[in-house]
C-alpha cells in the first residue's frame, strides 16, 4: 500500500510539466545565463561557476522540497485528503510520499544543475560531490516540513506568491543568490536559518567556510523540531475543522 | 477471502455532535445488522451527512457511541472494512481513470478486481483518460469505483446520485444491487423517498439532527408518501370527514377542505359517494418537504410534552 502510493505520488510530480519547470528550469536557466556569462571571473578566490553552482542548486532543491508539500493545501481543497482519511491510508504514509517527491525531485535538480556545471568546466572529485549532496539533503529536512506545514496553512491560490516569496527571501538571504556583504549583525542573524547552512553545504564541496558541525546541526535540528509542531498542529487544526 | 465478520454491525447508541450552536446531531439510536441495505432519508441539514462523517470516523462525537463491526470507526476503516463515497470530493490530477482507481485498491487489504469494478461503474469507457477530463457524471462513476474497489464489508455513500442523469442513476443503482446481493452492508444518504423506497430494506428518516422514524421502506412510504385531497365543501363535519375509509386527516381552509390520506384512491371515491355536492377536487402527491415538515412538527410538540391528543392532524 504504502509503495503504491509512493509510486502513484512520483508519478503524478513527474507528469506535472508546470511544477517540473518552476523548481528545475528556474534555478537551471539562471544558472546557466549568469554563470555563463562569468565563466572567467571568481569570488572569494574561487571560480564563479563553482561558487553560483552552490546557490543555484540549493535554492532549486529548496523550492522542490517545499512546493511538493506544499500541494497538500490543493488537495485538501479537492476533498482528495478527507477521501483518503476513509481509507486504510495512514496519514504518515500520506505525508512521507510528499516528501519523498520533494527529494527526488530535488535530487534531480541537483544532477540536471551539476551537470549543467560540469559543462561551465567546474570540476569536482567524486569525494566533493558526495559531500555536498549529502550536506543539501540533510539540510533539506526542515524545508520538506515547511513544505507540509504551508500546505495546511495556505490555500491553493494564495500558495504560489507565498512559496515563491518564501523561497526567494530564504535564498537572498543565505547567499544563493549572491555573497552578502559581511560584518553586519543583520548578516550574522542570518546564520540562524537552515537554508544558510545548505547554502554552506554546498560551498563545503570547495572547501569554503565549511559546515561547522555542531552550529549547524543545532540550527537544522532546531527548526525541523519547531516547524515539525507546528505542522502537527496544523494538521490536527484541519481534521477537526467543520466538515 | 474476507475474514470472517463479527455478529455486530454497526450500532449508534445516543449519538450526538454539535458545530456550534447547532446540534446537527441530537442524541440518535440506529443499529444496522449485516447485510442490510439502509437509507438515511431526510432534507438537507437533516444531519445525514454528519451521521456518515461520525460513522466513517471523519469527526468525533460530541456524546454517545458509535461502533463499526464492533469496532470504533478509526479502526475499522484502518483495517479497510469500511469504505465511504462523501458527497464532496473531487480526483487528484496527473493520473488516468485507471490509475486512480488501481491507487485506491492498493490501499485495501482484499480489493475488488480492477477490471470488474471499472466494469461495473461504466467506468471502463473512459479509464485511460485523464481523471481532469472527465464530465460530472463520468467523475461520479470514478468517486463510486474508489469506494467499491475496497469491496469492504460496510459501503457507506452520501448523496451518491447527486449530479448523475438519469441513465448514470439507473447504472449506479444496478451497480449497487449486485453489491448489497453479495453480502456487503450499505448505508447511504439520499433526499430523494423514491430512491430509498427503491433500493433500501429499511429507511431511517432523519430532520434536526433526530431519527423520526425507522422502518421498512413501505411503511415509512405510507407515513411520509400519502396525498392531499382538496375540495370544495360546506357544512361538514370534520370528524365525519376523518372517518372516510383511507382519511388519515382533515382541515378546513374557509369553504374548503383538505384530507391528508394513506390511500388517496378509496379516499375519493368514499368522498363523493357520501357528499356528491363536493367539487373543485384536487389530488396531489403530498411532497416530500412537506411531509417531513408535518413529521417534524409532530416531533416538535411530542418533545415539548403536549399531550398528543390535542395536536389535531
Amino acid at each position: 500500500m504504502t509503495a503504491a502510493y509512493l509510486h502513484a505520488e512520483l508519478r503524478r510530480t513527474f507528469r506535472n510539466r508546470r511544477f517540473l519547470f518552476f523548481s528545475l528550469g528556474f534555478p537551471l536557466v539562471l544558472f546557466l545565463t549568469v554563470a555563463g556569462a562569468n565563466r572567467s571571473r571568481s569570488i572569494e578566490g574561487i571560480a564563479f561557476p563553482l561558487y553560483y553552482l552552490a546557490g543555484m542548486v540549493s535554492w532549486g532543491a529548496l523550492i522542490a522540497v517545499i512546493s511538493s508539500g506544499s500541494r497538500i493545501s490543493a488537495e485538501r481543497q479537492l476533498g482528495w485528503v478527507r477521501q483518503l482519511r476513509t481509507t486504510p491510508l495512514r496519514t504518515r504514509t500520506y505525508f512521507a510520499s510528499k516528501i519523498l517527491a520533494g527529494y527526488l525531485l530535488a535530487l534531480l535538480t541537483i544532477a540536471v544543475l551539476d551537470l549543467a556545471g560540469t559543462g561551465l568546466g567546474v570540476r569536482l572529485d567524486a569525494r566533493q560531490w558526495a559531500t555536498m549532496t549529502l550536506l543539501l539533503l540533510v539540510g533539506l529536512v526542515p524545508f520538506a516540513v515547511l513544505g507540509i506545514l504551508l500546505g495546511h496553512l495556505l490555500k491553493p491560490d494564495s500558495l504560489g506568491p507565498a512559496v515563491g516569496g518564501t523561497t526567494s527571501l530564504l535564498a537572498l538571504l543565505s547567499g544563493a543568490w549572491g555573497p552578502l556583504s559581511t560584518g553586519h549583525a543583520f548578516v550574522e542573524a542570518t546564520k540562524a536559518l537552515p537554508s544558510y547552512w545548505l547554502v554552506q553545504s554546498g560551498r563545503v564541496a570547495f572547501g569554503g567556510s565549511g559546515w561547522p558541525p555542531a552550529e549547524a546541526w543545532l540550527v537544522i535540528g532546531a527548526w525541523t523540531l519547531v516547524l515539525g509542531r507546528l505542522a502537527v498542529l496544523a494538521y490536527r487544526r484541519d481534521t477537526a475543522r467543520v466538515a | 477471502m474476507r475474514p470472517a465478520e463479527p455478529r455486530h454491525g454497526i450500532v449508534l447508541e445516543q449519538l450526538r455532535k454539535c458545530y456550534g450552536p447547532v446540534e446537527a446531531v441530537a442524541g440518535i439510536d440506529l443499529v444496522v445488522t449485516p447485510g442490510e441495505t439502509v437509507a438515511l432519508l431526510g432534507p438537507n441539514g437533516a444531519g445525514k451527512s454528519t451521521t456518515i462523517d461520525l460513522l466513517l470516523g471523519l469527526a468525533t462525537p460530541d456524546g454517545g457511541a458509535v461502533t463499526v463491526f464492533g469496532q470504533p470507526p478509526a479502526r475499522a476503516v484502518a483495517e479497510g472494512r469500511v469504505a465511504g463515497m462523501l458527497q464532496t470530493g473531487q480526483l487528484i490530477d496527473h493520473l488516468t481513470v485507471r490509475e486512480l482507481v488501481a491507487l485506491a485498491a492498493s490501499l485495501y487489504p482484499h480489493p475488488r478486481p480492477l477490471g470488474e469494478v471499472l466494469e461495473v461503474t461504466g467506468a471502463a469507457a473512459f479509464a485511460d483518460q485523464r481523471t481532469t477530463k472527465l464530465s460530472g457524471g463520468q467523475a461520479q462513476r470514478v468517486r463510486f469505483a474508489l469506494a467499491l474497489v475496497a469491496d469492504a464489508a460496510l459501503l457507506v455513500l452520501d448523496e451518491p446520485t447527486v449530479a448523475l442523469d438519469v441513465e448514470a442513476r439507473r447504472d449506479f443503482w444496478a451497480a449497487m444491487r449486485r453489491v448489497a446481493r453479495g453480502g456487503t452492508t450499505v448505508l447511504f444518504a439520499t433526499h430523494y423517498l423514491e430512491e430509498a423506497d427503491a433500493y433500501a430494506d429499511r429507511i431511517v428518516l432523519m430532520a434536526h439532527g433526530r431519527i423520526l422514524a425507522d422502518g421498512p421502506a413501505t411503511d415509512i412510504k405510507a407515513r411520509v408518501g400519502g396525498r392531499r385531497i382538496r375540495a370544495t365543501l360546506d357544512a361538514v363535519p370534520l370528524d365525519e370527514l376523518r372517518r372516510l375509509p383511507g382519511v388519515s386527516g382533515a382541515e378546513r381552509h374557509g369553504d374548503a377542505v383538505a384530507l391528508t390520506c394513506a390511500d388517496s384512491d378509496l379516499a375519493l371515491r368514499a368522498l363523493l359517494a357520501a357528499y356528491p355536492a363536493a367539487r373543485d377536487l384536487e389530488v396531489r402527491g403530498a411532497g416530500l418537504e412537506e411531509a417531513f415538515f408535518e413529521l417534524v412538527a409532530e416531533d416538535d410538540r411530542t418533545a415539548s410534552g403536549a399531550p398528543k391528543a390535542t395536536a389535531h392532524r
